[in-house]
């Protein structure tokens, strides 16, 4: 059996008394799409933060292919090819969109001409490439969202961790978000991705963790998770328990 | 597109000429001396900028490393007849290491709280030296009398060659912000100083490079004092130590365009040149008036043109076309 590329090992993070995440356990092979749902406040974020370095989980182990990063701080965990985009836009604000890329893709790369024929490339794949002199937060929602994409992938990541890259979308705008996820994948970059828009989970994911309460509740095909009963019981409450 | 190339160099070029001319037809003692002055200014204004303008590093704590260099080659060279060239660079070096002492443990003090920390270990290090016997305290040190030479970094009838020395640290001070600002470091600090949140995302360390910018400006800002030393040919913790030097550094940037490569030029041009000659007319009477007029230049600045004076000069630029 191949070694997949993510594996988590039973994560619990407390903040104080309050516990984010409890024992969680699931693995992401090679060139999967699998989201992470959960009602809002069930510890998908802190979940994410904690693959990513942000957060230290308190138990637990985080293996990536392989190589255990658990304790990695954040910059070493992208280093070594993880890359993840916020929930929240993150970009640099008193940069262009082609600067804004370069400076993810100098991770890999020191010469200023190849950084730049990169970050161009990649415009040009996510679709950004004519507003690549526009200035970050000049940007609409949707092309702010495919530019930390954008950021994300010059790193050259293996494993891209998207958190909510599809809220706010208009529903053209959501096509294109999720063609260009799909063109990723082909790409042969596994993804993460955390989702509320359902339309998008069953469309790309492979396999769907559902959290709920900070536990994982159910883990399987799309088509499955939605029929499960407990899912539907986090989403819709105990009255509408079938 | 010859022509626009022409164009683009050609300021620069003749600004250039005009300095490089400059001491042959302005035979004044005191036009010479504002203008290496103005010169200091600018490269220690650069200096800064890589920390307080790419990086949001707000230090106003510049004079300890300035001072540090002040000290260093004079302490050498009187005690160890060590040549100030040398002494130069390890002044240098001692202000990079102690910015990287000092650096370390602030890796994760923003905004104000880095320019409160930077204050302090400024004050610290001007205390230590005003009561410290071997550098003879407030006493201050006269350097010892070397034959004029370009050897001996000393010269005693003309400022000229002083002026083309520091003309000559300034273009390299501007060269290497040139290449760190549009290269892997630039980049990396402007991440840095948009949140840690969002380099550490994109893979940098922004411990790393925050301790680099520091010990570049370190280095940078430590060779202007140990001109100063030779220049003046006396030091003392009044001269090189105290705060007014700090908050002039962070002023020559901060008007002319902090976060532009030439942007503390510009700052130094019209600050410095302030400064001396409202001292000269004013004599003791204007004393602190200069300080006055900083202080009304510092909020001017910050409440409508943050990017100072090179940031005014490009969007009218920028309009014209």
């Amino acid at each position: 059996m191949t070694t997949p590329c993510l594996e988590i090992h039973g994560i619990t993070k407390r903040f104080g008394g309050l516990i984010a995440n409890e024992d969680v356990s699931f693995s992401v092979g090679e060139g999967e799409i699998v989201s992470v749902i959960g009602p809002n406040g069930a510890g998908k974020s802190t979940l994410f933060h904690c693959i990513t370095g942000f957060y230290r989980p308190n138990e637990g182990k985080i293996l990536f292919r392989g190589r255990d990063i658990t304790k990695y701080g954040a910059h070493r965990i992208c280093k070594l090819g993880i890359a993840r985009t916020l929930q929240i836009v993150q970009v640099i604000s008193d940069m262009t969109v082609l600067e804004n890329v370069m400076t993810g893709a100098f991770l890999r790369t020191y010469r200023r001409e190849d950084v730049r024929a990169r970050a161009e490339e990649i415009l040009r794949f996510t679709g950004l490439h004519e507003r690549k002199d526009t200035l970050g937060p000049d940007l609409t929602i949707a092309d702010k969202k495919r530019l930390e994409v954008s950021m994300a992938l010059a790193t050259q990541p293996t494993l891209l961790m998207l958190d909510e890259a599809m809220a706010g979308l208009t529903p053209v705008e959501l096509r294109e978000m999720i063609a260009l996820i799909r063109e990723i994948r082909e790409r042969g970059v596994t993804l993460i991705i955390v989702e509320h828009v359902m339309e998008a989970v069953m469309e790309l994911s492979d396999r769907v963790v559902v959290i709920n309460s900070g536990r994982k509740i159910v883990e399987g095909t799309p088509a499955e998770v939605v029929r499960n009963p407990e899912v539907i019981q986090a989403y819709l409450g105990e009255r509408y328990h079938a | 597109m010859e022509k626009t190339a022409f164009r683009r160099i050609a300021p620069g070029a003749a600004v250039l000429a005009a300095l490089l001319v400059f001491p042959h037809f302005v035979k004044g003692s005191f036009p010479m001396h504002v203008m290496i002055m103005t010169f200091m200014f600018a490269m220690l204004g650069v200096a800064w900028n890589l920390l307080g303008g790419y990086a949001a590093m707000f230090s106003f704590g510049q004079a300890a490393f300035f001072g540090i260099g002040a000290y260093t080659s004079t302490i050498l060279l009187m005690y160890y007849n060590v040549n100030p060239w040398i002494g130069l660079f390890a002044g240098g070096a001692l202000a990079a290491l102690t910015g990287a002492a000092i650096g370390i443990p602030c890796s994760n003090l923003r905004g104000h709280y880095f320019a409160i920390a930077s204050i302090a270990f400024a004050e610290i290090v001007r205390i230590q030296f005003n009561n410290w016997k071997f550098v003879a305290a407030a006493e201050g040190l006269s350097l010892p009398l070397l034959p004029a030479s370009l050897r001996n970094f000393m010269f005693h009838t003309t400022k000229a060659p002083y002026y083309y020395i520091m003309l000559a640290f300034l273009a390299l001070s501007l060269l290497l912000c040139r290449y760190v600002s549009t290269n892997r470091m630039g980049f990396y600090l402007r991440a840095v100083k948009e949140s840690h949140e969002v380099a550490k995302g994109m893979g940098i360390s922004f411990v790393r490079y925050r301790l680099y910018a520091i010990m570049i400006s370190a280095f940078l800002t430590a060779m202007a004092g140990t001109f100063y030393a030779q220049y003046i040919l006396y030091i003392d913790p009044e001269s090189v130590l105290i705060l007014p030097i700090s908050v002039q550094i962070v002023l020559v940037a901060m008007l002319g365009g902090a976060g532009t490569i030439l942007g503390p030029v510009i700052g130094a041009a019209i600050l410095v040149p302030l400064s001396e000659y409202t001292r000269v007319w004013l004599g003791y009477k204007g004393t602190g008036l200069d300080m006055m007029i900083y202080g009304a230049l510092i909020m001017l600045i910050s409440a409508y043109q943050p990017k100072g004076v090179w940031g005014m000069l490009t969007s009218i630029g920028k309009r014209a076309k």
